[in-house]
């Protein structure tokens, strides 16, 4: 029992309340968690969140204003709606105003929340028991994160949408270091239910790269090939992704900007035909296939809440084949609409190397293993900073032959794309850096020839 | 939320849980409004108002942590949650390992404490703040060479109310504004430049917006020309320089290399998933000779204004202030109770912080200040002054350090030329790289009481869930020798 009253009453209260156009959105998590380090478990948590939002639209002079109030719990919906309209009405018109969507109800709306709680992590407990016996026999030191998150959300609006998307999200982690500290590794995955990852698993995978380090080479800063596993390629993508959007690109402020006020739309990229694209339905990656967003901002309107998603190609055959736009950008913009979607993946046709076969195939280079501490440096080249971290291998002849210290680099993910050798077949990653926001990932990984490793790190 | 409903709940979770067997039990109960406001081009982008109200419960049971939370606050759901919470520190027991100790920690029953402020930023009209906002927005497009301007201010007010079964008790009211704007001036070739205030979040009301802390006029009728001379000026040449940092720059230094590094937990390697560990660990205390004898770091949550300020800790450790870094030496670390229970720390020194009442209490940093110049009031033009080589640097930006706090990249809102003693316009592109016991190491210069400004950040990250907590720095202007300096451009390789 959540104390709380049910979702859809909360939403149909809002509306009925309403006295113009009006968008309730309810979303409510349950999510539980664990975390552990040195070969114990820490903090853990099970949780219930709601946050209700109303949204209500008002004529002003020179156009329409939202007033939005956004509440946690069990709120009271008189002084909310009273709350959102006194917002409208004293607002200011909004740029991004447009006529709500229209719509019809979800067969489920009225179907209780999803849920969570510890009981999804049990396997994960028990294989952490093994795992941390077997770590102090080792001499190894485990640390990591295990979490999973039910999040149901709950659209309705005044021109009749009622929608209801349920989301699982989950990621575990896991950090193996030597003992003295000299050595560690890390691996991660995402999932949605647990059922399809395991602490063992992940075990190998650190446990296999600390065998590595056991041989340490000293390397200098410089430029060198380098194998970017689909972990590390993730958190570039989403970099990139994130740069993609229509508004920001015509003011001339990104790495997609053309002068006079134009954008690179139809440039290529890459000459490999690259696909970044997103897909509410990609299978294992399925996320939400309409907009519900409590606040406006440069490529998300309020005013779009319900809008359906649709597949979309970010590059398209190595071209740039998308930026974000809310409605009202679009229309200005005669460009397509665009919203953003809750997953990403990165593939060329036709590649189908494993990392493996790839490092099999690297006469001399490094294998990286994540990146970390990801900034935009300079966004007219989308140049980013940002560090190695747990594992920097060196491949000699196709094998690995130790691990070298860590780096800083310097890199932009758009002219990694264009420099890019091989590619790998796409598999599901999660970004050590951006995965806690963009869970749901495939990328391939990616053999780039001269990476710009800035500086040396003493990290380890 | 009324003072009953709030002590009803506080009860009934503690009661349950010394029931259950705790043998530590606390209850935050929290009332958090928070505010943002955006313009673009003088256009409301948006406008929304959050309110958040919840209950978290964290337990010491038989050994373990617990913790449950939601947002549902009232006497019945206070007792499940505590009761969830000894079930989750029963669960997480099977996976074996240590027991928790909490450092003792004396009772401070019945706290009241509220931040020093004139206006709670929250209780001002949203139309006010957009009509504001809106005035800056427009006298920034008006001048010359300005083609896009992007405004907000974030703004909170935090009411919280504590209790353990040791009998603290705490009622705490803090509030924060950080307001900003950017202006972008292009050119006909693509290129652009963009130049944002620096005028630090604070822990102050409304007022600070309407001058008290800050001068705002002076800023924005500066900003324009400043930006355009940022737009006309050379691309940096790579090398080393000494570099004269600004307040408005070093705090995120000092935050990044200082304050992260001097958290006990991730130097006993209880954040080494996430955020990382530190090269400052408790071996090397008071031996590490983490930069010249100039430095003298301190950490307190009792500054006035400071972001990080209470009078209680999240686990009911009265706010303190202590030294970090003596005459350039490791002396001291930010701790909470569960890391000086680990380390054998008779006292946590108050740094326990969870950013919601949905999340667990974690050690969280105070606000970490680098000491002025004791005796003569070295001014910033005195430091710049004594250099014949070098680069002022003005206002925060691009940030990156590693996971162990050695190796960092930052950038800057504008940087100066330096000859022979004298500003001599600035320069473009300019990224600062260094380990940080040989920046620190590098300190020859620092500016006295007069350029010390308590700047920071409303989003410092840490904690798995992620928390987020705001953290003041206060600093001198200080000087650095032959720091090496990048240019981004030919990083990019372009």
């Amino acid at each position: 029992m959540s104390g709380l009253p049910p979702a859809p009453d909360v939403i149909e209260a809002v509306l009925a309340r309403a006295d113009g156009d009006c968008v309730a959105l309810v979303e409510e998590s349950h999510e539980a968690e664990v975390r552990f380090a040195n070969n114990t478990t820490t903090t853990n948590g099970v949780r219930l969140d709601r946050r209700v939002t109303v949204i209500a639209f008002s004529p002003v002079d020179g156009g329409l204003a939202a007033g939005i109030a956004r509440r946690s719990g069990a709120v009271d919906v008189d002084d909310m709606v009273a709350a959102a309209v006194h917002d409208a009405r004293t607002g200011s018109p909004a740029e991004d105003a447009k006529p709500l969507i229209p719509g019809g109800a979800d067969r489920s709306f009225d179907l209780p929340p999803g849920d969570t709680d510890l009981d999804v992590l049990s396997g994960v407990l028990s294989g952490l028991a093994g795992a941390f016996a077997r770590a102090e026999a080792a001499g190894r030191v485990l640390s990591g994160y295990a979490e999973h998150q039910v999040a149901t959300t709950l659209l309705g609006t005044t021109t009749g949408l009622r929608l209801r998307h349920v989301q699982p999200t989950g990621a575990l982690h896991l950090v193996g270091r030597s003992r003295d500290g000299t050595r560690s590794a890390w691996a991660g995955a995402g999932t949605p239910t647990f059922a399809d990852v395991s602490v063992e698993r992940l075990e190998e995978a650190v446990a296999r790269g600390l065998g590595w380090a056991e041989h340490r080479v000293d390397l200098d800063a410089g430029r060198y090939e380098v194998v970017l596993p689909p972990e590390a390629v993730a958190d570039l993508m989403v970099a990139l992704a994130e740069a993609a959007t229509g508004k920001q690109a015509e003011e001339g402020r990104t790495v997609f900007s053309a002068p006079g006020g134009r954008t690179r739309l139809g440039d290529t990229l890459s000459a490999l035909p690259f696909h970044l694209w997103s897909d509410p339905a990609a299978a294992g990656l399925e996320c939400a296939p309409f907009l519900a967003t409590a606040a406006s901002s440069s490529d998300v309107s309020v005013f779009d809440n319900g809008l359906p998603i649709d597949p979309v190609e970010w590059v398209e055959g190595g071209k740039l084949g998308r930026l974000r736009y809310h409605r009202a950008d679009a229309a200005r913009s005669h460009a397509a609409v665009t919203p953003p979607v809750d997953n990403l993946v990165l593939d060329l046709p036709g590649a189908t190397a494993t990392l493996d076969e790839m490092v099999a195939a690297t006469e001399r280079g490094l294998l990286l293993t994540c990146l970390w501490y990801i900034r935009e440096v300079d966004p007219t080249t989308l140049l980013l900073t940002g560090l190695t971290r747990d594992g920097v291998y060196v491949v000699e002849e196709g094998k690995v032959v130790g691990a070298a210290n860590n780096f800083r680099f310097n890199e932009s993910p758009v002219d990694l794309l264009a420099r890019a050798t091989e590619v790998g077949a796409p598999v599901r990653a999660l970004g050590r850096e951006f995965g806690e926001w963009v869970n749901r990932t495939r990328m391939p990984p990616l053999r780039v020839p001269d990476f710009n490793m800035s500086s040396v790190s003493p990290a380890s | 939320m009324d003072a009953d409903q709030i002590e009803r709940a506080r009860q009934a979770a503690l009661e349950a849980a010394e029931r259950l067997g705790a043998d530590h039990a606390e209850v935050r109960i929290e009332h958090i409004r928070s505010q943002i406001v955006a313009l673009r081009d003088a256009n409301l982008e948006t406008a929304a108002d959050d309110t958040m109200v919840g209950m978290g419960v964290r337990v010491v049971h038989d050994g373990s942590i617990g913790f449950a939370a939601t947002v549902a606050v009232d006497a019945d759901a206070a007792a499940a949650l505590a009761d969830q919470a000894v079930a989750a520190a029963r669960t997480t027991a099977l996976a074996g390992g240590r027991r928790v100790e909490l450092a003792p920690e004396p009772t401070h029953p019945g706290v009241e404490w509220v931040a020093p402020h004139r206006t709670d930023p929250i209780t001002v009209p949203l139309a006010d703040k957009v009509a504001l906002l809106e005035a800056w927005s427009r006298r920034l497009l008006d001048a010359p060479g300005v083609d896009h301007v992007t405004a907000h201010v974030l703004a909170v007010s935090e009411e919280k109310h504590y209790a353990d079964l040791a009998g603290t008790s705490a009622t705490q009211h803090r509030v924060r504004v950080h307001p900003a704007l950017s202006a972008v001036a292009l050119t006909a070739d693509g290129g652009f430049e963009e130049m944002r205030t620096v005028a630090p979040p604070v822990g102050r009301g409304w007022e600070y917006l309407e001058g008290e802390g800050w001068d705002w006029e002076t800023e924005l009728s500066e900003l324009p020309a400043l930006l355009a001379a940022k737009l006309a000026a050379p691309s940096v040449e790579g090398g080393r320089y000494d570099l004269v940092i600004d307040p408005t720059n070093l705090w995120l230094t000092i935050h990044e290399s200082v304050g992260h590094a001097t958290e006990l937990d991730r130097a006993l390697g209880y954040e080494a998933a996430y955020a990382g560990t530190s090269f400052a660990t408790p071996d090397k205390l008071d031996t590490l000779e983490y930069g010249s004898v100039l430095m003298h770091v301190t950490g307190d949550r009792t500054a006035e204004f400071g972001l990080a300020t209470v009078a209680i800790d999240d686990e009911g450790v009265e706010s303190q202030s202590f030294d970090l870094v003596r005459d350039g030496i490791l002396v001291g670390y930010q701790l909470d109770r569960a890391t000086s229970g680990v380390a054998g720390r008779a006292r946590s020194n108050g740094c326990a912080f969870a950013d919601s009442p949905l999340h667990i209490p974690i050690q969280r940093m105070a606000n970490v200040s680098l000491q002025p110049a004791t005796g003569a009031d070295t001014t910033t033009d005195d430091l710049i002054g004594g250099v014949e080589r070098g680069l002022y640097v003005v206002g925060d930006k691009s940030w990156s350090i590693d996971m162990q706090r050695y190796n960092f990249q930052f950038t800057g809102q504008r940087f100066f030329r330096i000859v022979d003693g004298r500003l001599d316009g600035q320069v473009r592109d300019v990224a600062y790289q260094a380990n940080t016991t040989d920046f620190w190491g590098s300190l020859r210069g620092l500016g006295g009481p007069s350029t010390y400004l308590l700047a920071g950040a409303f989003n410092c990250g840490k904690g798995q869930p992620g928390q987020v907590a705001a953290v003041s720095h206060g600093c001198p202007s200080a000087l650095f020798e032959q720091v090496r300096v990048l240019n981004a451009r030919e990083e990019s390789g372009r």
